[in-house]
């Protein structure tokens, strides 16, 4: 489903982030991505959803090279992948509900669809009855949640997320990788990068190591493998 | 778009003028000063180009006839003055009657030259086109019996070259008022933009098109505009009805007349809260470009 290949990306500042990268993923994996910092593991998932676009090379989605994708056929396809950060990026004035039909009203849902369709990620992610308070007054682990149901709102295929656990106590970051967990038995994609050790080797999934711009390792339940 | 949208979009826009406050009221002064200098700048050209007209319209050139003509030498004189190319009308005017005008104008006392009158018989001769005055007071001239030929010469080409060179300094003035209110407008929008940045970037990722982010933006630049030229309206309106309240009964009978209130004032208005309008989404347009690029 996902395709890359020969990935090259320099950035104007001569910095060569990711330097002819090989990868497929398929429908409904779960994949981690690890490595060092600045190895360019937040490179390689900005091309998905097309924040960055290869210098060369194809990012093929279900057989699209989205390199070459007009630049207004791109909402298009960001309502088909969900992403999640690892600050969140909740909006503060508006409260949880609000955050969360944001996504919906910005592709012109249907009103009545968008309360359903909210109240009903808000009861997966468990915070339904915290509809109407601010991101201010929730905890770190409670934004996430937010910031989750948000991007798994439109039911996209895809989800990306960037240091999701990042800034979350190790219980919090167990909390929502129990949810990524479901959100994927669902048959989403979920493509989380991470530097967190535990979730990596105690819940295993496929690990792709991304070091100097290229793929040091792709091993199906594999462990962190990293000293850092 | 749906009308639903729409309607979240003039909220967004009504929401973030309140939001920023100072910047929105430097904007909106900026437009202000700027289409009410326009405005007046208009009115003023605007009457100055119809005084002109009416000038224009009155040059006659007064074609004196000479003594020893008689009656037939006048009406031959007057048949050769009609047939010349570019003549509108010669109306013959005695000197008689000359002479009772001039009384009219400047008192009784002229009456005593009643008894032997020193005027000529006189043809009041219009071109068709004020421009060719010259050309045909030169050609009656060449005719015979003619004592003299007179025609404003100069003074109406003097007041088309003031007015062309106001015209200029105005337009030049006006173009950078309106770059200087543009410039502010955008940079409102700027601030709106940056103080929204987390907001687009998320609308941008669930897959918003650029136009429903940019329609709130221009949105709000219109407002400005708009704010910006009601009381650029309102005072051109009460300043223009106190002009011609004042001018009207003055120049009634005179040779020339300002332009009547209505329609010339509504039509100004109209031509500022165009602009008004222009300028703000035309601002906050380009601002906008630059943010847009994900």
């Amino acid at each position: 489903m996902i395709q890359m290949k020969n990935v090259y990306k320099k950035y104007p500042n001569g910095i060569v982030a990711l330097n002819g990268l090989n990868v497929e993923i398929a429908q409904g994996e779960f994949v981690y991505i690890v490595g060092p910092s600045g190895a360019g593991k937040t490179t390689f998932i900005k091309m998905m959803y097309r924040e960055e676009r290869p210098s060369s090379g194809q990012m093929l989605i279900d057989g699209t090279d989205i390199a070459k994708l007009k630049s207004r056929k791109v909402p298009l396809l960001r309502r088909n992948i969900g992403v999640v950060f690892q600050d969140f990026k909740l909006l503060p004035r508006l409260n949880v509900y609000e955050n969360v039909a944001f996504a919906l009203e910005v592709i012109e849902e249907k009103p009545k669809a968008i309360k359903e369709r909210v109240m009903e990620v808000l009861d997966m992610v468990g915070l339904k009855h915290k509809a109407k308070m601010f991101p201010r007054e929730l905890s770190g682990g409670e934004q996430q949640r937010v910031s989750i149901a948000r991007s798994i709102v439109n039911t996209p295929k895809v989800m990306i997320a960037d240091e999701p656990t990042g800034n979350l106590d190790p219980e919090t970051a167990w909390d929502i990788m129990n949810l990524f967990e479901q959100i994927n038995s669902k048959g989403t994609t979920i493509i989380m990068a991470t530097h967190n050790r535990d979730i990596v080797n105690k819940l295993r999934h496929r690990v792709i190591a991304i070091e100097g711009g290229l793929i040091v390792r792709d091993a199906a339940g594999g462990d962190y493998g990293y000293e850092d | 778009m749906k009308i639903r949208t729409f309607g979240r979009h003039i909220k967004e826009s009504l929401k973030s003028l309140g939001r920023n406050g100072w910047m929105t009221f430097a904007s909106v002064s900026a437009v202000t000063v700027t289409l009410l200098l326009v405005g007046v700048f208009v009115m003023i050209m605007m009457n100055l180009n119809k005084v002109a007209d009416d000038l224009e319209n009155d040059v006659e050139i007064k074609v004196f006839v000479s003594l020893d003509a008689d009656e037939e030498a006048i009406e031959q004189l007057e048949e050769e003055i009609t047939d010349l190319a570019g003549v509108e009308s010669a109306d013959f005017s005695t000197k008689e009657e000359e002479l009772t005008d001039l009384v009219l104008d400047f008192g009784e006392e002229l009456s005593l030259f009643e008894q032997s009158n020193p005027l000529f018989d006189v043809f009041y001769v219009k071109a068709v086109e004020p421009q060719q005055t010259e050309t045909v007071a030169k050609e009656i001239e060449t005719l015979e019996y003619i004592e003299n030929v007179e025609y404003g010469e100069g003074k109406i080409e003097k007041l088309f070259d003031f007015l062309n060179a106001g015209r200029n300094v105005g337009l030049i003035l006006i173009l950078s008022l309106l770059f200087t209110a543009m410039f502010l407008i955008s940079n409102t929008i700027r601030i709106t933009i940056v103080a929204r940045r987390t907001e687009i970037e998320i609308m941008k990722l669930v897959g918003a098109t650029n136009w429903f982010v940019r329609i709130p933006f221009i949105l709000e630049g219109m407002w400005l505009g708009i704010l910006g030229s009601i009381l650029p309206i309102g005072l051109i309106v009460v300043l223009y009805q106190r002009v011609t309240e004042f001018a009207q009964p003055r120049l009634s009978g005179e040779l020339f007349q300002l332009l009547e209130f209505s329609p010339f004032i509504y039509q100004v208005s109209a031509l500022i809260l165009a602009m008004g309008i222009f300028i703000g989404i035309w601002g906050s347009f380009m601002s906008i470009r630059k943010f847009l690029r994900v």
